[in-house]
């Protein structure tokens, strides 16, 4: 079974090249990327394409290894145990399964995703090392040593914002989603606006480009921002000429409050189109 | 032959470990891919390779490796962009193609090299010399059959190999630094501690407090968990400094909101017995650098900002300021801080490379007992893990 896209998701050679051997070799792939080039995206399309269920873990800057795994629930034994419930003699009840459990018992190999690790503490891919690696892992409460019956598919995106530790990169195969070129660019507008009128797509993909060769930019737009642009542009129904006039009136974009995310970029996009004029 | 390739790549400084070439055999054994160079050079990568600014470096030791050739000399400082850009393009017929004569590899980087020497100004078209559109086998759009590419992008595909591109230059040793980014880098000087009024609740403290209770709730609560280093910054302003006014404007909005017991003072130049916390009203809001010293306790990281560009006589003779006049050299004081608060720093907002041509520049670095680093993502690392240590 290998994945090569699927008709909502387009990818590079190498980009499938690297999924799938990381599917086929059973060890966790790491995506990394400009953000908005689909990494999350990816681990669902692959899940899809492959017919496999998904367990998404996302991480936020609190979360922890364990949580993973699966959690001990003491305060409601506590309470429990003052109200004289007779479950909780049972330590078992108040185990809590955590993603990469239950993606470890289901009955069919399945996929995993573990986005933006880079959130969490710097020491938590550590704590994963031995989880990731062996596929198993013991719940020290009930003596049990959960493993898992398939190897799942890992996917884990990072945003590059902490460096992750070299151990735990040694078992993983990395990937660095490029930004797409315009040809690339094409054929996923092509993917998600089926009836695009050429003209527009055209003349929109230009302004696009030449926005992110804008130097000094603190946010580039990047790709979910063009979709939504083009969403803008199909809803407010703009002509195409719109887009592109030389006429100085016009020169600003409609609807960059799409592509364009902070104040300071458009305050320095206006500006170099007001520079631009003056040289005319 | 594989063995040879891994060495090749420890040779060029990639981080590449046993564990990983391992994994790469099983992959090739297991028939990832189909026998061809490009899939080989993806798979490689993607299990080889775990950061993007390792990618221009595996670029380039891969080319070299499956060329078996010397890396060329000093290909991206020789030839401008320019040359190579895009200017006529001329369209060969197959049979013309064929005419072209073949050079073999080696003869092809020899005549390169030569070239390359001779050559001095920008070439477009013709046959003989390194530029874009023509029939010589150097530069790029060309039609030669077995040409070398020379920046520029792929048309006519005989000439190109993926790695060529060297797509991910930009990503090497980025020095791009940002806000965020600088957020970051000072994360590491990060030490929680607890200190303040409990008001947490200590759930392990109150689960074995219960238990030893018998079952009966005890409550346990402690202070919450805070960053608790504290940093003294010294800011040099105004003169030389004017240029780096961004990135120190930068660093100091990232230090404001990571650190919670952050003091910050301004100077010029060197430090004397003058600090001030206003720029603007610097003359008349002046604080006595004692006071400062005296207030701080040792627990306090200091990090300077600053270029060291200045006279020497700034920093080793008294009256040797370019402001006022002062009793005691820039030495003295410089110590005298440092003394004070052994944990310190001098960030420097220029290149590292430049530093030696300075005569103060090295001054204050021996004066900082070499604890200077530039102010890029990759100094600034540096700097908080000695200060942190």
């Amino acid at each position: 079974m290998r994945f090569s896209g699927s008709d909502k998701y387009v990818t590079t050679g190498d980009l499938t090249l690297a999924v799938n051997a990381a599917v086929t070799l059973q060890r966790p792939l790491l995506i990394k990327g400009e953000p908005g080039t689909g990494k999350t995206m990816l681990a669902e399309e692959v899940a899809a394409a492959l017919g496999r269920p998904l367990f998404q873990w996302h991480i936020k800057s609190t979360t922890k290894a364990q949580q993973g795994l699966y959690e001990y629930d003491a305060v409601s034994r506590l309470r429990d145990s003052q109200l004289g419930e007779a479950k909780v003699a049972d330590i078992g009840s108040y185990i809590l399964k955590g993603v990469l459990w239950q993606a470890f018992e289901c009955a069919t190999p399945s996929v995993v995703l573990i986005d933006e690790i880079d959130k969490a503490d710097i020491e938590f891919p550590n704590d994963l090392l031995r989880e990731l690696d062996r596929m198993e892992f013991f719940v020290y409460e009930t003596r049990q040593n959960v493993r898992a019956r398939h190897r799942p598919a890992v996917f884990i995106t990072s945003n590059n914002e902490k460096e992750l530790p070299d151990a735990f990169l040694r078992r993983c195969f990395f990937h660095y989603i490029k930004f797409p070129d315009r040809e690339t660019m094409k054929r996923i507008v092509d993917v998600h606006f089926p009836g695009l009128k050429p003209a527009l797509l055209r003349e929109a993909l230009e302004v696009f480009f030449e926005l992110r060769e804008i130097p000094g930019l603190k946010k580039k737009p990047s790709t979910s921002e063009l979709l939504d642009w083009l969403k803008l542009l199909l809803a407010e129904d703009i002509p195409p000429e719109a887009l592109h006039s030389k006429d100085n009136k016009s020169a600003i974009p409609p609807l960059h409050g799409a592509l364009l995310k902070n104040e300071q970029d458009v305050h320095l996009f206006e500006r170099l189109i007001f520079m631009a004029r003056q040289n005319r | 032959m594989l063995i040879d390739f891994f060495l090749h790549l420890k040779e060029n400084r990639l981080p590449v470990s046993i564990k990983e070439f391992l994994a790469l055999l099983e992959a090739l054994q297991q028939h990832v891919i189909e026998h061809s160079l490009d899939d080989f050079y993806v798979l490689s990568r993607a299990i080889l390779v775990k950061d993007e600014t390792h990618f221009d470096k595996f670029d380039r030791a891969f080319g070299e490796y499956f060329k078996g050739v010397e890396a060329l000399p000093g290909m991206e400082a020789l030839i401008p962009e320019e040359w190579l850009r895009q200017a006529v393009k001329k369209h060969l017929s197959d049979a013309e193609c064929a005419k072209l004569e073949k050079l073999g590899w080696e003869k092809l980087m020899e005549t390169f090299k030569k070239r390359l020497a001779e050559q001095k100004e920008r070439h477009s078209g013709g046959s003989k010399w390194i530029g874009t559109g023509g029939t010589s086998p150097f530069g790029h759009g060309g039609t030669h059959p077995e040409g070398i590419r020379v920046g520029g992008k792929s048309e006519n595909r005989s000439a190109v190999k993926v790695w060529e591109k060297r797509e991910y230059r930009n990503l090497d040793d980025s020095v791009e630094i940002g806000t965020r980014n600088i957020k970051i880098a000072l994360r590491r000087l990060r030490r929680f501690a607890r200190q303040g009024a409990p008001e947490e609740l200590d759930l392990e403290g109150t689960i074995a407090g219960t238990a030893r209770n018998a079952g009966w709730l005890d409550l346990r609560l402690r202070p919450e968990r805070h960053n608790a280093v504290k940093v003294l910054l010294f800011l040099d302003i105004g003169g030389s400094m004017d240029d780096h006014i961004r990135v120190c404007e930068e660093l100091f909005s990232a230090c404001h909101s990571e650190f919670k017991h952050l003091e910050y003072y301004y100077f010029h130049n060197c430090v004397y017995e003058y600090l001030w916390k206003d720029n603007r009203r610097r003359h008349s809001e002046r604080i006595d650098t004692h006071d400062v010293l005296h207030r701080y306790g040792n627990d306090y990281k200091l990090i300077f900002v600053g270029d060291a560009a200045m006279s020497p006589y700034e920093i080793l003779q008294p009256w040797g300021s370019v402001e006022y006049n002062n009793a005691e050299p820039g030495a003295t004081w410089l110590r005298r801080l440092t003394d004070t608060w052994p944990h310190a720093i001098w960030l420097n907002p220029e290149s590292e490379h430049a530093w030696q041509y300075r005569q103060s520049t090295s001054l204050i670095h021996n004066l900082m007992g070499g604890r200077m680093f530039p102010l890029t993502l990759d100094g600034l690392e540096r700097g908080m893990r000695l200060l942190s240590k």
